[in-house]
Parts: C-alpha cells; structure tokens; sequence
C-alpha cells in the first residue's frame, strides 16, 4: 500500500517536473534568443489550451462524461475576467492584484455556468449530453456577440440590439460593443504565469482524483448503478466534477483573454470547432491520462506553426502526426514495443548486467 | 421483532403485475433464501427492496426503520447493501479502490483538504486503507489489492462485490445469484464462504439462487416466488418438498 502511495506520488512528480523542465527550457531559449517571435507568442495560449485540455479530462476521463461545449465555459471565463479587468483598470492600478481578482472571477463565473447547465444537462448521458453541451457551446459564443454593455454616471447599461440603444449620457463609454468585443484589456497573461496556473490546476486535478471524492467519481465512471448501490450521491459528484471542470476552464479563458488586446468571440477562438480541438488534445493524450493531456496540448498547439516552412503540406503532416500519435498510444504493437523498450526496462537491464 | 419486515409490496410495469402481495420476514442472523423460475420477478424484489425501483403498494421496515419508497442512497445509508446478477464492479479502479469506495459515507473528510492533504485527509484515508484491507484479508483478496478490479478471475470478482458491499457496514446483505457461472468446486467454496461471513459479521443474509446444492446447503429458511407472488415460504426442507414447488420450479 505504501508502495502504491509512493507510486502515484512519483507519477505526479513527474507531472510536475515535466512542465518546470518546458518553463526552464524555453527561459534558457529566451534568455540566449534562440525563439522566434511566432513561437514566443504561442507560449501563453500553449499554456491555456493546456489548461483547457486538463480540464475536460476531467469531465470525459474521470467522470466519463462526453462535453463538447469546453470553448463556451472557457469562453465565460474570458469575457467575465476581460470585463472585470477593464471595469477596474482606474480603481486597482496594481496589475498583479488586478489579475488575480479577475481570475477568480473568471473560475467562478464558468464554474457557475457549469453548475447551471450541469443540473438539467447531467440527467442525460452519452451523445445527449454531448449535443445540449454543443449547443451552450455555441449559444454563449453567439450570445457574447450580440451583447453590448456600456457604462456611465449611471451605471452599467445592457443591451443585445447596439452601442445606441444603451443609451448612454455623453461622457459614458461602451466597453463591450457586440462582435467588436472587449478591447483595450490590459496584456497581464505572461508565460510564467500561464505555467503557474498551469501547476495550479494540475495539482487540482491530480489531489482530487486520489482522494474520496475522486474515488466516488470513477466510481461513477465505472458503474453508476453499483456507486448508487454503496450509498454515493451521484447528482452531486457529477455536478462537482462539472463545476470543477468547467471552472478550470474558466482559468484558461482568462488566460487567453488577458494575452489579447482585443478580446471578441469568433467561431474560431471560443467556437465547437475549439470544444473539438481541446477533446482531440484529450483523447490524443489518453482519455484519463492527465500528463498525457498537457503532452497533446503543447505538441499539438506548437506542431502547425513549427511546420509552417512547409506551407502547402503542413495540414498534411499535421495529419499523419495526429495519426501517429494514435497509433503509439493505442495499437497493441505499439504497446508492447513501448513495454519492451521502455526507459525504466532498459535501466533495469543494465543494473542487472551490472550485477552479473 | 425481525431485521426486515415486507408486507403486502407491489409493483406493476404497465399492465405486469411483476410483484404482488410479496410477505417476508427475515430474522437478525438469518440465512434467507428466495427462489422460482426465471421471470418470476426475484431480481424485481431485490430492486424494490434497495430502492431501484418505488413499490405500487406494501410496507418494507428494516430494524424498525420504515425505508418504504426511500432513495438508494438513504437505503445504502439505511443499512442495506447488495451484489449483482451481472457483476457490477469499478472496472477500472484497483481492488482496494473499489472496497474504499465502499467505505464512502462512513469515513467521510471535506473535498478541500483531499486537495490539500489537510490532517484529516491523512488520518481518514490512513483508517480506510486499513479497514479495507482487513475486508480483503477475510475475502481473500488482500494479495490482489493493487490489481485491476477487470483483471481479476471471476470468482475473485465476485468475491470483491461481496467485500464491497460489506464495507458500507450494513445491517443486511442481499446476493443476487452469487454462484452464477461457477464451477462445483467453485461453488462449495462460495458456500463457506457466505456462512464465514454470517457467522463472522453476524450478518443477515437474503440471496437469490438457482443453484439447488448451494440453496438447500446453506438456507435456513426460503420464499418460492413464481408469477409475482409467494408460491410457499417457511423452513427449507419443508419448502423443497411442498408438491406445489416441485412442480412451479424443481420438477418431478
């Protein structure tokens, strides 16, 4: 058991080491200018959609869940922190309090819509569930661009016609003006910071899944009649691995949207097309498998722009990647290669030489 | 007074009457055996009695406590536990995972200090890893406490099922046909090994079984249900031999 213990503590550990070992690498690639200015600015989204792909692993890993409607809470995260930022850009000068504030409520925001839609949602299963997420998905993609807030001596004023139908006094100003978005966000998402929170959720994740709670989770997972059966609560587990899920999401949103000028929901950003993207970075990574996660995201995220020197054929061999990863994670040949050549199995054999 | 006290419980799915009129009474200690033809609506009961499924009509009491109509949970929490026809396990979660799951409302720490591994976390999960580990040392299994539950031979599954329900601690333990698929040698085993239990957890025990070796070997007393409702009850031996169950079940 103490075996197990350390085990599990070990694999953590390397969870971790992996991603100071990438922040020490890429500071050391900075630190020499030997990092094109593309790749330096993909090193915070690398980070988000790291985040964003942890997250849901935890919903379609842990809780065997399918949603497909990620983006949107991520989404919620980042128009709800954009707005808070730009509100108390004046009255909290100090960026570091400023953004940490706008991250919590980020987290709390996302994780309230995932309550919200969790509660009728979580009643359904498999491909229902998949379908009503798509749809929140793409309902608060569309809603963020049709939603215009303004502000003056008032107060707040909303409106989802236009900017002139907030009727604002002279002096007010609009702050988030529809498709045109939030702009003028202060850029406080840096890549140390993006580790951080990266750490952070990491850490969430992986104490949760060992502990009760977590348990009570996969047991979910595993067979809702049987855990139902041992007197655990499943509306309340599920709805908790959701909101977590979903509030996680959030901090990747925050991310992302502190990293722009100009935050505005596009298909392409806060879309399905995104929701897809992060379950492609999952599934990659091992359905479950957290390390695995963080490992698709930053390969996958990174691959197309380091292929961009191909031109023509980079969607191409961003293809067979994709193909080739699947293979090595799942075929059994490849299995049992990895079994046979496996780093720990070599260093075995040669203290055993050693020995003989 | 009985552990657990059925009168008059009824369920009707459209226009089945898949359970009428069903009686039982069961003695703390007791052995309980519930038996008929397939269809006879056994597996039906068993949902009834741990809240799968509300009853049309009639009463359950278990240890004075009416848990009529109650949810799984409150049931689970109630003081009954169960196994499955179909083994339901925690697949992909190791043995002693799974037998902790058990152990889920009875040690109990809040979700924040399982994130940081506040005291309590380290007190609890310390005191569930030794109960479950001295459950899986009765069932046997305490060699197989990191594998796979997938990975384990039938008869170990089966077994892990029974320890899990053990570990909620309950008052009263129903089996759902515990010797489904198992060999003769397999299946004497399983007969010690549900006695072992009774005896050693002074556990009260209600299982569904076909197996007439395994009935007759270890039920003190058995229900013969047949269509929804209660064909003969009493002492084993005089229900075995009552010419209306040889002919409803046992044949000629």
């Amino acid at each position: 058991m103490k075996k197990k213990f350390d085990k599990t503590a070990k694999s953590n550990a390397i969870t971790y080491g992996m991603v100071i070992a990438f922040w020490v690498i890429i500071q050391i690639m900075i630190y020499t200018d030997n990092i094109s200015s593309l790749m330096k600015g993909l090193l915070v989204p690398v980070c988000a959609y790291a985040i964003l792909a942890v997250s849901l692993n935890l919903t379609v890993g842990i809780l065997g869940e399918l949603s497909l409607g990620h983006a949107g809470f991520m989404c919620v995260g980042a128009f709800a922190s954009a707005f808070f930022t730009i509100c108390m850009k004046d009255v909290i000068p100090v960026a570091g309090v400023r953004f940490t504030l706008a991250l919590l409520i980020g987290a709390a925001s996302a994780a309230v819509f995932g309550v919200l839609i969790g509660i009728p949602v979580l009643r359904l299963r498999g491909d229902y569930l998949a379908i009503v997420t798509l749809a929140f998905g793409e309902i608060i993609k569309n809603f963020m661009n049709i939603l215009f807030i303004g502000r003056d001596s008032q107060g707040l004023h909303f409106s989802t016609k236009d900017s002139v139908a907030l009727g604002l006094e002279p002096d007010g100003v609009v702050l988030l003006k529809g498709p045109q978005g939030i702009t003028g966000t202060s850029k406080d998402s840096t890549f140390t910071i993006g580790i951080i929170l990266l750490l952070i959720t990491l850490f969430i994740v992986l104490r949760l899944i060992q502990s009760r709670d977590g348990r009570a989770i996969k047991a979910i997972r595993d067979n809702r009649i049987a855990a139902e059966s041992i007197g655990i609560n499943i509306t309340k587990y599920k709805l908790m691995a959701f909101a977590i899920s979903a509030g996680l999401a959030g901090i990747g949103g925050v991310l992302y949207a502190h990293n722009l000028s100009t935050l505005t929901a596009t298909s392409k950003n806060f879309g399905y097309n995104m929701s897809i993207m992060i379950l492609v970075f999952v599934v990659l990574g091992g359905i479950g498998n957290i390390r695995g996660s963080v490992i698709a995201a930053a390969v996958l995220t990174v691959l197309p722009e380091l292929l961009r020197s191909l031109s023509d054929y980079r969607m191409l061999i961003y293809a067979i990647v994709l193909i080739v990863m699947m293979l090595f994670n799942w075929s059994p040949a490849a299995l049992e290669f990895r079994e046979r050549y496996s780093l720990k199995r070599l260093l075995h054999k040669n203290k055993a030489k050693e020995a003989a | 007074m009985a552990l657990l006290e059925v009168k008059n419980l009824g369920i009707s799915f459209g226009g089945l009457r898949a359970v009428n009129g069903f009686d039982i009474s069961i003695e703390k200690g007791q052995l309980y055996g519930l038996i008929g033809p397939n269809g006879a609506g056994k597996t039906t009961v068993f949902n009834l009695l741990t809240g799968v499924y509300k009853p049309d009509t009639g009463s359950v009491v278990l240890d004075g406590q009416d848990i009529t109509g109650k949810k799984t949970i409150d049931i689970s929490k109630a003081g009954i536990a169960r196994t499955f026809q179909n083994i339901r396990l925690f697949k992909d979660m190791s043995v002693l995972d799974n037998v902790k799951a058990g152990l889920h409302n009875s040690h109990t720490y809040p979700v924040l200090s399982g994130i940081f591994h506040l005291p309590s976390y380290h007190k609890v999960e310390k005191e569930m890893d030794e109960r479950a580990m001295e459950l899986l040392h009765v069932f046997e299994l305490d060699s197989e406490a990191g594998t796979l539950a997938a990975n384990l031979p039938y008869g170990k599954q089966r077994k892990l099922e029974i320890a899990r329900a053990m570990a909620t601690n309950p008052k009263l333990l129903l089996l759902d046909e515990p010797a489904a698929g198992m060999n003769p040698n397999e299946t004497q085993a399983l007969m010690d090994m549900i006695r072992f239990v009774r005896d050693h957890f002074d556990m009260t025990i209600l299982l569904i079984e076909h197996d007439m070796k395994l009935v007759s070997g270890i039920c003190e007393a058995l229900s013969v249900l047949n269509f929804g409702e209660i064909l003969a009850q009493g002492r084993t031996s005089d229900v075995l031999n009552n010419p209306q169950v040889i002919t409803a079940y046992l044949g000629e």
